[in-house]
């Protein structure tokens, strides 16, 4: 054998990726691992911890992880394509301030605040997307601006001063339970229907597969018909309005709207987001996994906290968590690589002869360079 | 026909020379910042001919200047540092322990300790981004966490108050040589270093390379992995001369030190001029930008404007100064893109 | 096989993760707050200040522990770092969730607060609020260190000695919500219209309990009101910082600087001539009185009603008011004839 330039098997009728069965492509992933993670926590937790099997506590858990849920469904697919959306606690506390603002001085009822506040959330991302879709700039120059904007409008207007007499009715309803009884927040309900939505959206829907084809490769995805400026274009406006709905929950729950609300709040929905499996490159991802990256985080919070442990030390675990699920996807890759190269192994991606190895700037690419030319003896 | 793609300038050196520098982002922030200035001055002439003003104008920034001198050197490898928050509380803590259990320190070693604290610990997000290869986006962010929690955990509800710390260290917050505060002169002596390294020394230059296009520079064979790893740890040793800094401006250290600063030190040096692409803005463009913006924050309630909305004008500049970047880009490339099709 | 591998490797993957964080929220229960981890015992008794890192929280705080440990119940001190209404919130969850005997807390707002209290309550905790209230219908008792009139009338008559009663005046208070704040504040605007016609208040600026906010804050009223003659700060946070800011600028000496702080820090600012005089009472009986009358709800001695009698230690017997609130005493002046004597 001289030079193939394609070595496949003779009798490959499958891409490499679809070569396992069903149940290991489903099973053996980054998303089953933090599931599996997730409930050796959970049941360790009600083993161990003290008072961690009192009712209020799940109940607790989901009203305080309620907003990351929220916001991680659409930070999920905007990640997936590549991008990233620093402003989403920003929304949250101008969508405070907005509600705010117009129940107590503009005197407008609770439902067509929230309403209104929305509709702001979509502004909000629309202005995201235009500036990254259509512009062209990049999404972490982008959102790291109109972070500073919304949060600096949201503070600007209200000061540090906060409203806080809302009716008891809707922050009655922010916390209440689903049955009596039931350690299940009514907010669950709303979370529930956005996230078959949005599976739908990302599994079953054609602009699903146009979000995973620009998170894998924007021209391609570009040259294979989808439109990645709207795609991407929408993908913030959503982030905007899931966040302002956020942003109302929040308002009710803790009852007090103020310019500082959720400060700091996109880095958890991030942390949770990568820690469920989504990778930070784009191109892959799935939101089971980032519905178990968001509950083990509220998991070991909660237990943490149960514990004893202050706020800081439960950050610390959620930065290593952040850091180490970072790592070891990119150490795996990898290793990966470097038990292929030595078994001399199966199949290969097609080299391109003259190779500049343009590769994706992911982990595998400098390492593969130049240093293999040997073909299967 | 030429064969040239682009004729020759017909304009002498010195012209050019000038026409470049009048064009440059720097000139441009530097002009508003003196019309801020100015509109400022005329409104309370306390801004900056007094003498408490004229120090506080100067003095202020400083803090912000050297955490965006640091973050520009990252930004430039087309990484990100958002650590630098919590390196630079860490660092104050740190400084504030080391005198009020040992008062009898001398300062510049409590300078220099600080700054080896300040580089291992941007030693570490070095390690993880450049070794590790994972965006620094993500690792920084995680430091920021573990950094925060960490001080935080190691404070307690401690304070570090003035009354812990010497005299002399105190001093240095508001003490002048010929009207400029010693602070500031720490701050220029850093902007002046590393600007010239950046601008003269080959590992300096092979920072922009390695931020235009980091394929082409690790076939080129630059030793990528090194200076990415040099650029962490001066973003950290620089964020830990923040943090003494910190200490001998406000003399008090609390848990929520310098927590926020990061996004800062980025806007300032975006504002600047730094691509957040990477490979391209200079160091003084960033402290021209963090000066901006400190004044700013200090020039609105006596404008009138109440300075809750200064986050907001910084926002606001953010995005103006990234959205001129790409026009500014755009149009250049259909420049050259005539020049050659002509 | 390179399926083995990624099987292994997930596996990896899993077993490296979990196990970091089994041992982080296993090993150690040696650095919590409570004497051994897990609270939720009914003779624990947990403080809840604005915020953590304030010295006269430090100071209360620490004396209530010393009334706690004394008559050998638990003591506990969580908060937030920063004094926000929505900080407290999740604090007060978790103490409903592990069934304290008590609830000890200086509220950052008077209504965001009620609903987790309230819940509190029903679970079982007894809900005594002191230095900052909360809507009375959300707590069992409030130990207020002086009436608010009393509070703002000694710090107007301070301010009005100190720039001979004509002027500009601006106050640097803590979070915008706090309620003793704007009771206080309140209660100072009506004294100066009342009282002292001549002197105008310019500005209120907000520190939120943050020694670098409030060190800014002090340099921008310098800045923005260059006539101003006198800063209120009934912060102590606050007065710390300002004094610090005015000690080193040329205003020293020319703005007069008066409000609630403690002598330990304000000693060496009375000493340079920065501050002539100020006021407080002292935390640590504050503290003290809080622990006991907490202690005297769980034990069932009183139920929080007018007229309810209980001893407080060291500190004698204290009858509960109309309003469910027990008063601790009179705001005290410390200048340079007497700051030495106090070390707090």
């Amino acid at each position: 054998m001289s030079t193939p330039v394609l070595d496949r098997p003779a009798d490959a009728t499958t891409y490499a990726a679809h070569a396992h069965p069903l149940w290991r492509r489903a099973l053996v992933t980054p998303e089953v691992a933090v599931i599996a993670l997730l409930v050796l926590v959970y049941a360790w937790s009600n083993a161990n911890v003290a008072n961690f099997d009192n009712p209020l506590t799940l109940y607790y858990l989901f009203l305080d992880t309620a907003p990351i849920l929220l916001i991680a469904l659409p930070m999920t697919l905007v990640i997936v394509t590549g991008e990233i959306d620093l402003s989403v606690a920003s929304v949250v506390g101008l969508s405070s301030v907005v509600v705010g603002m117009l129940h107590h001085d503009a005197g407008l009822s609770i439902p067509v605040a929230a309403a209104l506040a929305v509709v702001m959330g979509m502004a909000a991302g629309a202005l995201n997307g235009f500036l990254v879709a259509y512009v062209g700039l990049p999404s972490l120059a982008v959102t790291i601006g109109t972070l500073a904007l919304y949060r600096g409008i949201a503070v600007g207007l209200l000061g540090t001063e906060a409203v806080t007499d809302f009716p008891d009715k809707w922050t009655d309803l922010a916390k209440e339970r689903i049955s009596e009884g039931s350690s299940y927040p009514m907010v669950l309900v709303p979370f529930v229907i956005l996230l078959v939505l949005f599976a739908w959206l990302l599994h079953f829907t054609s602009f699903g597969r146009g979000v995973y084809d620009i998170g894998l490769n924007s021209e391609a995805a570009h040259f294979s018909g989808v439109n990645v400026e709207l795609t991407k274009f929408w993908l913030f406006v959503l982030c905007g309005a899931v966040s302002a709905f956020a942003g109302v929950y929040y308002t009710l729950r803790y009852g007090s709207a103020r310019g500082d609300n959720a400060t700091g709040l996109e880095l958890s929905v991030i942390a949770a987001v990568l820690l469920g499996g989504v990778s930070i490159f784009g191109g892959r991802g799935a939101l089971h996994g980032v519905v178990a990256g968001v509950l083990l985080i509220g998991v070991i919070s909660s237990a943490m906290r149960l514990e004893n442990y202050t706020v800081n030390v439960i950050n610390i675990v959620i930065g290593v968590l952040l850091v180490l699920s970072v790592m070891t996807t990119s150490l795996l890759g990898r290793a990966r690589s470097l038990a292929a190269r030595a078994r001399g192994g199966g199949p290969r991606p097609p080299r391109r002869r003259n190779a500049v190895a343009a590769a994706p700037a992911s982990e595998s690419s400098t390492e593969d360079s130049g240093t293999q030319e040997r073909h299967p003896e | 026909m030429s064969d040239l793609l682009v004729e020759p300038s017909s304009t002498s050196h010195a012209q050019r020379v000038i026409g470049g520098l009048l064009r440059s982002r720097e000139i441009a922030v530097l002009s508003v910042l003196v019309a801020l200035i100015l509109v400022t001055t005329f409104k309370s002439h306390g801004f900056l001919f007094s003498s408490t003003g004229w120090r506080d104008l100067l003095l202020t920034p400083s803090l912000l200047l050297i955490l965006a001198v640091g973050q520009t050197v990252v930004i430039i490898t087309r990484n990100v540092d958002l650590s630098v928050g919590s390196i630079l509380g860490l660092t104050a803590y740190l400084t504030g322990k080391l005198f009020s259990d040992h008062p009898n320190l001398p300062i510049v070693a409590v300078f220099v300790i600080g700054m080896l604290f300040g580089a291992a610990l941007g030693l570490v997000n070095g390690v993880l981004v450049a070794w590790g290869k994972v965006p620094a986006l993500v690792i920084t962010l995680g430091t920021l966490y573990i950094y925060r929690g960490a001080f935080l955990t190691w404070a307690g509800s401690d304070r570090i108050n003035a009354s812990d710390l010497p005299k002399d260290f105190l001093k240095l917050g508001t003490q002048q040589v010929l009207t400029i505060p010693v602070l500031t002169i720490i701050a220029a002596t850093v902007l002046v270093v590393v600007g010239y390294v950046l601008y003269t020394a080959r590992s300096g230059r092979e920072l922009y390379a390695i931020g235009s296009d980091p394929d082409a520079a690790d076939l080129y064979g630059l030793p990528v992995t090194r200076r990415v790893l040099l650029a962490f740890v001066t973003s950290g040793a620089l964020a830990g001369l923040a943090g003494i800094v910190y200490v001998a401006r406000y003399g008090t250290v609390s848990s929520g030190a310098g927590s926020g600063i990061e996004l800062q030190a980025v806007g300032a040096a975006v504002i600047g001029g730094v691509a957040i692409f990477g490979g391209s803005g200079t160091v003084w463009g960033a402290a021209i930008g963090a000066f901006l913006l400190v004044t700013i924050n200090r020039a609105l309630p006596i404008l009138g404007i109440s300075d809750f909305w200064q986050q907001a004008v910084v926002g606001a500049l953010i995005l103006a100064a990234v959205v001129l970047d790409r026009v500014l880009t755009l149009r250049q490339e259909r420049q050259l893109v005539e020049a050659r099709d002509r | 096989m390179k399926f083995r591998n990624r099987r292994l490797s997930a596996l990896a993957a899993v077993s490296l993760v979990a196990g970091l964080a089994l041992s982080a929220c296993g090993g150690d229960d040696g650095d919590d707050n409570a004497s051994d981890g897990g609270g939720g015992s009914s003779d624990t008794f947990v403080f809840l200040p604005k915020n953590l890192g304030n010295a006269y929280f430090d100071t209360s705080d620490n004396a209530g522990k010393a009334a706690i440990e004394g008559w050998g119940g638990t003591y506990q001190e969580v908060g937030p770092d920063k004094a926000s209404p929505d900080a407290q919130v999740p604090f007060i969850n978790t103490a409903a969730q592990q069934g304290v005997a008590a609830l000890i807390v200086s509220a950052n707002d008077k209504e965001a607060i009620c609903d987790a209290l309230n819940e509190a309550r029903d679970a079982g905790v007894k809900v005594v609020t002191f230095d900052s209230d909360v809507n009375p219908e959300c707590r069992d008792l409030f130990i207020n260190q002086a009436t608010a009139e009393g509070i703002a009338k000694v710090q107007v008559d301070m301010i009005s000695e100190q720039i001979g009663d004509s002027g500009e005046v601006a106050i640097l208070s803590a979070a915008a919500n706090a309620t003793n704040q704007n009771a206080w504040i309140a209660d100072m605007e009506k004294q100066f219209a009342a009282d002292h016609p001549n002197i105008t208040l310019v500005d209120t600026v907000y520190g939120d309990d943050d020694d670098q906010t409030s060190f800014d804050k002090t340099a921008a009223l310098l800045q923005a009101h260059p006539d101003l003659k006198g800063i209120i700060s009934p912060t102590t946070v606050g007065i710390a910082a300002a004094a610090r800011y005015l000690s080193t600028s040329d205003a020293k000496g020319k703005v007069m600087l008066t409000g609630l702080g403690t002598p330990n820090q304000m000693r060496e600012y009375v000493e340079d001539g920065t501050v002539k005089e100020f006021a407080l009472w002292n935390p640590g009986d504050l503290g003290t009185l809080a622990a006991f009358a907490a202690k005297a709800l769980v034990d069932g001695d009183i139920k929080g009603d007018e007229g309810d009698t209980f001893t407080a230690g060291d500190l004698g017997e204290f009858t509960v008011d109309a309003d469910g609130s027990v008063l601790l005493g009179e705001p005290y002046r410390f200048n340079a004839d007497n700051i030495g004597d106090f070390d707090f």
